[in-house]
């Protein structure tokens, strides 16, 4: 039974940080309508930059997460201006490669500035808690509690905000947001902001119970993607049952199957879905 | 570029390709090029799912490394002759690329791209981890050389040079044939609309599948190649890296082209093993070429040469057709032309 919750706190864990890099990754999405691979290098960056932050600088772990969201951010509104937007009527493909144009930009430039070693990030949540029989690491509930207020935040924005609801009202339907005389270029920014500062602050969330290394985005981004094809492509709230179905999956997986396969369960997951029903778990229809 | 819409063009190619053994200055540069054949192999194989079907397939270095690890399983572990086991590396990539087509090509657009991102992931996680299989993280050494014919032994950079040129000039005589011919036109009409190709009656999903097997068949006989080349395979073969590298080949000379890719594959190898720095780096200076290719030149340097060919040919035949208004098919064909 220890053991067992054990599993869950990994669960919701996993679910915490793969829902935030997801809800990014899918309010882009629902502007654009291109999956964005650059979005796992903007979470590299943001784990690189608070690394940096509290390295380098010598500030502590929330001014280095701040700083992360900050400088993500700007990296993400900055693609969007130079490459996404001159791109806009191109086919997808374009969009795709060009995603992939920067995600391998911002992993070769962060290896040719910092090396290829992996480095650890200190957190000054080291502390065992216990609770019930129960050990809990605070960094875990730290996350866990960090990322569930984020995604309730970002909830709370877009339901009752002037400015989220332009959000939605553009990822629902371009054409109609224009007519009523939504600014489509300050929505696209803004969406690619907070995609980038919730990619920032997962990783600085994530990186201190993992490791901090070029490619760390490569396959946090490709179950971000397995996320949002389960949830639904642009849905916020299949982001983060997705998030929590695949944190979840590779807990157990991890747990009861296999530790060396723990990667690609969600892969295989998303095989078996897709092989049964193309159209994702939760999606509408087919985009 | 008249030159390489006849045969003239290609003969000559070819010739140089023949010479260089004679020209290239040590055995070092006949390697570099004798890889950049069998990526331009695989490369060709990406071309035609991804430039003239328009599916882009991001599992396409799995597909040469499942290629690859057929030759080093099959020949260092169970002692299957080199030829037997490189015919297999084509025949198993194909085979593997029938039921991963069969889930995946049901899906559309980046739907499709995303799955088989995954389906490479599981590729790569796969060989790494399957020990018991692939000899893990270790790779697979000690393949053998294609067993040598005569005093022709080729283990010598040499021979190893023509014997991979035959395979490219093979492979590019086999595309040339698939795109021009009714097959090819099927290809390019999916690309260019699946609901107007269905319309017009094509079996959307049996082509689709055909021009994956097809391409990952090359990429799998390329993999056969490299393992035959090298002799050593890891698992950094099925790395999506390679993808993103054969996808930059593909788009510098000109995606949905027969020359493009060739000479994006051979000539972006040369541009890195000269400017040594980049090695390590190759994608500080790639990945902003990649979105200035995108946005600036989408069609690469052959593509944008032919476009801008045929532009002029439709205006020339614009000016014919104004002074005799009657003949209007030369206009529609004229416009019609796509720029494969």
């Amino acid at each position: 039974m220890e053991l067992f919750l054990q599993q869950v706190l990994n669960g919701l864990t996993l679910g915490g940080v793969y829902s935030l890099v997801a809800l990014g990754l899918t309010l882009v999405y629902g502007i654009l309508h291109v999956p964005n691979f650059a979005h796992g290098a903007f979470y590299m960056a943001g784990a690189y930059s608070a690394f940096f932050i509290m390295t380098k600088l010598g500030l502590n772990y929330w001014w280095g997460m701040l700083g992360a969201a900050v400088v993500v951010a700007l990296i993400s509104v900055l693609s969007e201006r130079l490459v996404f937007h001159p791109l806009r009527k191109a086919p997808y493909l374009h969009h795709m490669i060009a995603s992939i144009g920067i995600l391998l930009f911002l992993e070769a430039g962060a290896q040719a500035i910092w090396g290829a070693d992996f480095h650890r990030m200190e957190t000054p949540y080291t502390q065992l808690l216990e609770f019930g029989g129960l050990t809990l690491p605070a960094q875990r509930l730290l996350i866990i509690g960090a990322a569930f207020l984020l995604v309730a935040l970002l909830q709370l924005f877009l339901k009752k905000t002037i400015t989220g609801a332009t959000i939605v009202a553009m990822a629902q339907n371009r054409e109609g947001a224009a007519l009523v005389g939504i600014d489509a270029n300050r929505v696209a920014m803004l969406t690619f902001a907070i995609a980038g500062a919730l990619a920032g602050m997962a990783a600085v969330l994530y990186a201190p119970i993992n490791l901090v290394y070029t490619s760390m985005g490569n396959l946090v981004i490709t179950k971000a993607f397995v996320i949002i094809v389960l949830g639904g492509m642009g849905s916020v709230p299949g982001a983060i049952v997705g998030g929590l179905i695949i944190g979840f999956a590779e807990a157990f997986g991890a747990f009861y199957i296999s530790t060396d396969y723990k990667d690609i369960i969600a892969f295989a997951l998303l095989v078996l879905i897709l092989s049964v029903r193309p159209q994702g778990l939760f999606a509408k229809g087919a985009h | 570029m008249k030159l390489f819409n006849s045969t003239t063009g290609w003969l000559l190619l070819l010739a140089l390709a023949l010479a260089f053994p004679f020209l290239a200055g040590n055995d070092y540069h006949l390697t570099v090029m004798s890889t950049a054949y069998i990526y331009a192999i695989a490369t060709i194989g990406l071309n035609l799912i991804t430039g003239y079907t328009g599916q882009y397939n991001l599992a396409h270095s799995g597909f040469m490394a499942v290629g690859a690890y057929t030759v080093g399983i099959l020949t260092v572990d169970h002692q299957v002759p080199f030829w037997i086991a490189f015919l297999l590396a084509g025949v198993v990539a194909a085979a593997l690329g029938f039921f991963v087509g069969l889930v995946s090509l049901r899906l559309k657009t980046h739907f499709f791209s995303i799955f088989t991102l995954c389906v490479g992931y599981i590729m790569y996680l796969l060989i790494e981890k399957w020990e018991s299989l692939t000899h893990g993280t270790v790779g697979i050494i000690g393949i053998p050389a294609p067993p040598s014919i005569g005093s022709i032994d080729f283990t010598e950079p040499r021979p190893q040079y023509y014997l991979v040129l035959l395979f490219l000039v093979a492979s590019l005589w086999i595309m040339h044939r698939i795109v021009r011919s009714l097959l090819g036109r099927t290809f390019m009409a999916i690309r260019n609309g699946d609901d107007l190709a269905q319309a017009l009656g094509i079996n959307l999903m049996r082509n689709k599948l055909l021009a994956f097997m097809l391409s990952v068949f090359f990429a799998g006989l390329a993999g056969g190649l490299y393992a035959g080349f090298v002799r050593f395979i890891g698992p950094g073969v099925a790395s999506v890296e390679h993808t993103f590298d054969m996808t930059m080949y593909m788009l510098v000379g000109g995606i949905g082209t027969l020359l493009g890719p060739l000479l994006g594959a051979i000539g972006v190898p040369w541009l890195t093993q000269y400017l040594q720095v980049l090695q390590d780096y190759r994608f500080v200076v790639f990945g902003p070429l990649l979105v200035i290719l995108v946005i600036f030149l989408p069609y690469g340097i052959v593509g944008t040469w032919m476009n801008r060919k045929r532009r002029k040919e439709a205006l020339a035949a614009q000016a014919a057709a104004s002074s005799a208004p009657r003949d209007l098919s030369s206009i529609s064909t004229a416009k019609g032309a796509t720029h494969a």
